[in-house]
């Protein structure tokens, strides 16, 4: 059993978690902060020469061919970082969505620019508030084009390559993705102001824009279930490297904050909050790696995995990012701190792709109908 | 990031489970979650002792143990790995893991080679039974504050004092014990530890109600009980490094609460009804459910992230207080979510008249224990902030002063 990540990949780690702080360190994420960058293009620039988009590309269609598990690793690290760049949608959505349902020759037109960085992509499932679900969704194709609203779209201020669900036909049901040209006529974007302007975020509306389906026009729902399944994932390794990150920050302060003549740290009220937080982390951290290990090897497991590492991540996230700022007092509440940088982030991970609830009445669904065996006789395959 | 053994414990995880087969049946133990202390304990006990001797004929005691010692010198996720086999059988449990998993590291660290050829034979196959004589009523998760007194005369020492929340103390042969032999000496270093024989003079044992109404707990009383000093682990005044290191061994020997669980909560909730629906249809219990699951494989996978320590030779870190933290909690919530369930008939303790045969009831009148015993919920979060995180120890008024100068309160 080795149920960690490889020596390789704790290398990749390293390299990462270098580069990151050398060029990404909070005073970056600040800067689109207070901005008006939608993200940070030095970053970016590098992030593309490490060659990380192609990461779980394969060679054929330009990318460097590694596994999904790099790409965890590599995800954990972006989110530890709070890294201002349209990483997420371009690599767990955009790309992800042409690998799961492309055809051949969009795979062979899209994924090699995606891989390198030429293009930014993204996904845009959402149509204001709500669940993510067919019948929320009223943008239509017909005959080529596509009519509706999508917000709010994750980097869709900046994507060159939107994917578009939308319904296919007259049955609310049947939502299909669709491939538009982020430049053609009759896409309108507009950038929203959101809890976390360190990701930028837009209102795309489709005016009889010219679209292509996705495939060969079959990537329905069950598609868009397996894509949000593994973006899933990777979203939830950035929540733990923020999570852990911001339990990095909280420790550090209370080991040197005085008050009442010593450390605030040797405090019980301070020490078993931040023991609290270690635990979520630590149970967000197995849940993630046991759901690294599903996408990886596409079990059955996977919807279940993908849920528990959802919930469990967000549940930690949102836990330390919020007592970070507890642990720290007023000096925390102010804009000059950090901390709003990890609160901030966490709430938007918590919702992207659909909030808390619905992931666990996802993952129940999947408990009550799993025909598969119990995740228990894992250990002995 | 995978779950293959390697092909040597592959080959071991094949060779356990052959044997297992061929010797215990395969299924979920439902009277064994709460272990012994009810119904005739000692048939229960012989039965535990058979099965013990048998398992270490067959070489699965000790896995990890050094030769020398009856092991097989194997790297520790061997022995996780039978443990992992073993939980899918019915099999006798609850009267060996405290001497297995606490006393026999002590002994094998500190005791004689003479005196581990003598008694770690007989624990392994079950032939002995131990305990461990470590809190007092003074002394709960400040075990380090014991007042049980040891005066050394001669080659022996005379034992007085009393000892409390001892598991299994009314059926075993020998404990391990840590007391005081210089209260005039700062607490921590005022300490002696030593292996007694149970069956000694001056030893009375008197079991505890406790809330369940039944349990091993007992008290253990010492009345100018002898000891020789060849029963002494470490040096006089080690007590307390001694007492740690068994302590260690602990989060490897006592995992998890058990009690009611996921599985049981969700049968529950298949079945029970609210509102003329079932129970698991409703959005609250979902939540409810949703927690619950993920935790739970958190540890499980946790465990699995252990192994993977162990199977390169580590042993499990303070970490591995998590695991206990958040499983007595958890048994205790998920036991009083299935009596709400159940709504009014929740409070009949009755096994023939309730689901699941009473078992959220039980759990919820034993799981309070689950959060005290084997390191309080606030003294392992206090392991996890200062051990992991590193934080700072708080701020203590009896680490210098002689012991006998600590101020005392009226509980």
């Amino acid at each position: 059993m080795n149920f960690d990540f490889s020596d390789e990949q704790k290398l990749l780690r390293d390299v990462a978690r270098k580069f990151l702080a050398k060029r990404c360190g909070t005073n970056v994420v600040r800067q689109v902060l207070d901005g008006d960058a939608p993200f940070d293009r030095d970053v970016w620039k590098g992030i593309v020469e490490l060659e990380w988009p192609g990461t779980a590309v394969p060679e054929d269609y330009g990318g460097i061919g590694y596994g999904h598990v790099e790409l965890c690793v590599l995800a954990e690290e972006l989110g530890r970082a709070l890294a201002p760049v349209p990483f997420s949608s371009s690599v767990y959505l955009a790309t992800e969505a042409l690998q799961l349902a492309g055809s051949e020759a969009q795979r062979r037109k899209y994924l090699p620019q995606l891989a390198a960085g030429e293009i930014v992509g993204t996904v845009a499932l959402a149509e204001g508030t709500g669940a993510i679900r067919p019948s929320a969704i009223e943008t239509s194709y017909d005959n080529g084009k596509l009519r509706g609203t999508k917000t709010p779209v994750p980097d869709g201020d900046v994507a060159d390559l939107l994917i578009v669900a939308a319904r296919s036909g007259e049955s609310p049901d049947d939502v299909r993705l669709y491939l538009v040209d982020s430049t053609s006529k009759g896409v309108t974007r507009d950038s929203i102001h959101t809890i976390d302007p360190t990701r930028s975020h837009a209102t795309v509306t489709l005016q009889d824009a010219d679209a292509e389906p996705l495939g060969s026009g079959d990537a329905d729902w069950t598609v868009i279930e397996r894509l949000r399944d593994r973006a899933a994932v990777l979203l939830a390794f950035e929540q733990l490297g923020g999570a852990d990150a911001a339990l990095e920050m909280a420790t550090e302060y209370a080991k040197n904050r005085y008050a009442f003549g010593r450390p605030i740290g040797s405090f019980q009220a301070i020490k078993h909050k931040l023991a609290d937080a270690f635990i979520l982390n630590d149970l967000a951290r197995s849940n993630c790696y046991f759901a690294a290990w599903a996408l990886s090897a596409d079990a059955d497991e996977l919807p279940i995995a993908a849920a528990s590492a959802r919930i469990a991540a967000t549940e930690a996230f949102e836990y330390i990012a919020a007592e970070n700022i507890q642990t720290h007092g007023g000096i925390g509440f102010t804009w000059e701190s950090d901390c709003q940088l990890y609160y901030r982030r966490s709430k938007l991970l918590a919702l992207t792709l659909g909030g808390v609830r619905d992931w666990k009445h996802r993952l129940i669904d999947q408990l009550e109908h799993r025909t598969t065996a119990p995740l228990t006789t894992a250990g002995a395959k | 990031m995978d779950f293959s053994d390697t092909p040597k414990e592959a080959e071991f995880r094949q060779e356990a489970r052959e044997w297992l087969d061929a010797n215990a049946m395969r299924g979920t133990d439902t009277t064994g979650k709460f272990h012994v202390g009810g119904g005739d304990e000692e048939a229960a006990l012989r039965n535990a002792k058979t099965w013990q001797a048998k398992k270490a004929d067959a070489g699965f005691v000790g896995v990890h143990w050094p030769k020398a010692c009856g092991g097989r010198e194997l790297p520790p996720s061997f022995t996780a790995i039978y443990q992992m086999e073993e939980s899918d059988y019915v099999v006798p449990r609850g009267f060996f893991e405290i001497g297995l998993g606490m006393c026999a590291p002590v002994m094998m660290r500190y005791a004689t080679s003479e005196q581990v050829r003598e008694h770690l034979p007989d624990m392994m196959r079950g032939e002995k039974v131990w305990c461990q004589l470590f809190s007092e009523p003074s002394a709960g998760s400040d075990v380090a504050g014991l007042r049980t007194s040891v005066r050394q005369e001669g080659d022996e020492w005379v034992l007085n004092g009393q000892k409390v929340w001892t598991s299994g103390a009314h059926f075993s042969d020998y404990g391990i014990l840590v007391a005081r032999h210089d209260p005039n000496a700062p607490k921590h270093q005022g300490l002696t530890f030593f292996f007694i024989d149970m069956k000694s003079p001056g030893i009375e044992v008197r079991r505890i109600k406790s809330i369940p109404g039944r349990s091993n707990f007992c008290e253990v009383f010492f009345n100018n009980v002898r000891i020789h000093d060849a029963q002494r682990l470490g040096e006089i005044g080690q007590g307390w490094e001694v007492a740690i290191t068994t302590l260690m061994h602990e989060r490897l020997a006592v995992g998890q609460a058990s009690g009611t669980n996921f599985d049981d909560v969700l049968a529950l909730a298949r079945t029970a009804e609210l509102d003329g629906r079932p129970a698991v249809e409703d959005s609250l219990v979902r939540d409810k459910l949703a927690d619950w699951y993920v935790r739970d494989k958190g540890l499980e996978y946790g465990r699995y992230r252990m192994l993977t320590r162990l199977s390169r030779g580590e042993m499990p870190g303070p970490e591995a207080s998590v695991g206990k933290v958040v499983s007595a909690a958890q048994v205790q919530q998920v036991a009083k979510f299935g009596m709400d369930l159940m709504g009014a008939a929740g409070i009949v303790d009755d096994a023939r008249l309730v689901p699941a045969g009473g078992a959220f009831q039980l759990s919820f009148l034993a799981a309070p224990g689950y959060r005290i015993a084997g390191g309080s919920d606030e003294i392992l979060r206090n392991v996890i902030a200062e051990r992991v995180l590193g934080l700072p120890g708080d701020i203590r008024v009896d680490k210098k002063l002689p012991f006998n100068e600590l101020p005392t309160g009226t509980a």
